[in-house]
């Protein structure tokens, strides 16, 4: 089964501020934006982040060919167990999620 | 009406930027120069401290030009969030740099300082009044966060920039002020369309990025009744409908909504459309005024101090049991640090991370790679300096020879350096996600005139 990094052009992840995180997925074209929009659920998101899926934004971008999800920070920007400042690795825990 | 055109040189001063496209935005007769000069993206401290991340060299060599280009061009330029955090003291650092550069050119100007810090208790009272409210995903607070904070800063909008403006400076310094509004006050204050105004500043804050060749930094943007148009000026640096309009998502929770001082930007119905294959033409911004006028308030505060050690484990069977050894190392260094310190586990914190292993994610990592060799990152963290230098003095011995069986001789991993423990100082929290309301937009501010030269 391939990967959603696989799939699409890019995943992105970068800090919305301290509190937030936001993850960018460029699909690049309208047949991946299909199957990402219709085979990544935000409930799988949820996982993958540990989150509740209540607290997920979704939105998903026809005219951009983008899937793109904000969630509260797995922890907040700088506290003592924050793991990276910037936010920007999280992309890869969704870029190797096997898709459909 | 006229246009208003904006030239950003780069998305932060210390980015830099690229001189020969900075000549040409010159050569294109801009209304004003607007550049970022920070953000809350490298984390806490630079607040907390009151501090630029960048180097005072290269913020000299790169606002020096722009000082340059400024006085050849004759119109205002204006940096917003200065000194990363835009706290007063990093405003006196860049006013301060400003006046080293004047000196040395031998310019006469007049600077605007717009200063955002605010006073702790100050905001405790706003607070019990009810004049600070959370946002979505605020940590629980109290009236005690206020006063604990070593830096509160207050986000300046367009208002507070426009006030700057209109004192006629050569140069405005200010504080911490909202991305935007650095760009949008000027084209505000000609009567540009105001949610253009708001959606090209969204789209110029971050200089070249919203265009291809993303490192060049400068761009063009111009404002009229009707929408705006970006013009990177680099060569090989184009706008096109998608990368402007991919922009939006950059580091915005909500690639549709903005929320500013005094309002939010809606751009569901915008329309982007190739002028050439250089430009972008918007229209149908929309900007929606609140009742409110409140501004976001950004806090950090000292918590605690904290040492790091590092390690390399390079034996094959100590990488391959690297998560028990660290954990028995754990259990043992932290007994070890209650019985000897007279402390309970409430008042420190051991962690070590096995970079090579899961030190991205932690429990969430999802793959288990066989790595060569693991680094092993130990994080003490306790409320004083003293107690951190001891409690990493007692975790030493630990990284350096702790045996995975009782049996064996006893091992020795690598440090790299002496002394292994490395001590950072104190370090800080952000604590507020909140916004303060005010009667008026400079009433969380203080805007003084300086003349040099």
């Amino acid at each position: 089964m391939a990967s959603l990094g696989q799939i699409v052009e890019k995943v992105r992840s970068k800090n919305a501020g301290p509190f937030w995180l936001t993850v960018d997925i460029f699909c690049g074209s309208r047949e991946a934006f299909e199957r990402v929009s219709t085979g990544l659920t935000s409930a799988r998101v949820a996982s993958v982040f540990a989150t509740d899926e209540a607290t997920i934004k979704r939105f998903d971008i026809e005219a951009l060919n983008v899937v793109k999800f904000s969630l509260p920070r797995p922890s907040i920007q700088g506290a003592v167990d924050d793991r990276d400042m910037h936010g920007a690795s999280w992309a890869a825990l969704l870029a190797e999620l096997p898709l459909n | 009406m006229s246009q208003t055109r904006v030239l950003v040189p780069s998305g932060a001063l210390g980015l830099n930027y690229d001189k020969q496209a900075l000549r040409r935005g010159l050569a294109a007769k801009p209304d004003i120069i607007a550049i970022d000069g920070g953000s809350t993206d490298s984390g806490p401290a630079y607040l907390g401290r009151g501090v630029s991340k960048y180097s005072r060299s290269s913020t000299k060599v790169e606002w020096q030009g722009l000082m340059e280009a400024r006085a050849r061009a004759g119109v205002p330029l204006v940096i917003g969030t200065a000194g990363t955090c835009g706290a007063d003291s990093a405003v006196d650092w860049m006013l301060d740099i400003t006046r080293e550069i004047a000196a040395d050119l031998g310019q006469s100007v007049k600077i605007a300082v717009l200063r955002s810090s605010q006073d702790g208790a100050d905001m405790a009272r706003a607070y019990a009044d009810g004049r600070i409210t959370a946002l979505p995903n605020a940590p629980e607070i109290s009236a005690q966060v206020f006063t604990d904070c070593s830096n509160i800063v207050a986000l300046a909008g367009a208002e507070q920039i426009a006030a700057a403006i209109q004192t006629g400076a050569d140069i405005i310094i200010a504080g911490r002020t909202t991305d935007t509004a650095i760009i949008a006050a000027l084209p505000l204050m000609n009567g540009a369309h105001a949610g253009a105004a708001w959606h090209g500043a969204k789209i110029g804050e971050c200089g070249a990025l919203c265009a291809t060749n993303p490192q060049s930094g400068v761009i063009l943007v111009d404002f009229d009744a009707d929408g705006f148009t970006i013009t990177p000026m680099a060569d090989g640096a184009n706008a096109t409908p998608h990368t402007v309009s991919a922009h939006m998502l950059y580091e915005n929770s909500d690639p549709f909504i903005l929320y500013e001082p005094g309002g939010h930007l809606d751009v569901t119905q915008a329309d982007y459309s190739a002028l050439d294959a250089r430009r972008v033409r918007v229209t149908g911004s929309n900007w929606v005024p609140s009742d409110r006028y409140t501004v976001k308030l950004e806090g950090a505060r000292p918590a605690g101090f904290q040492s790091v050690l590092m390690a390399l484990l390079r034996d094959p069977r100590y990488v391959a049991n690297a998560q028990e050894w660290a954990d028995d190392i754990h259990a043992k260094c932290c007994a070890k640090v209650e019985d000897r310190l007279n402390l309970t586990a409430l008042d420190f914190r051991i962690e070590i991370r096995l970079i090579g292993l899961n030190a991205s994610f932690g429990a969430l990592e999802t793959r288990a790679p066989e790595p060569v060799e693991i680094g092993v990152m130990g994080i003490v963290t306790a409320q004083t300096e003293a107690l951190t230098g001891e409690i990493a003095k007692m975790l030493n011995p630990y990284l350096l020879h702790h045996p995975l069986t009782q049996a064996e001789e006893q091992p020795t991993f690598a440090f790299p350096f002496s002394p292994a423990d490395m001590n950072r100082g104190a370090i800080y929290e952000f604590c507020l996600n909140h916004v303060l309301e005010l009667a008026d937009p400079m009433d969380a501010f203080s805007l003084e005139v300086v003349e040099i030269g």
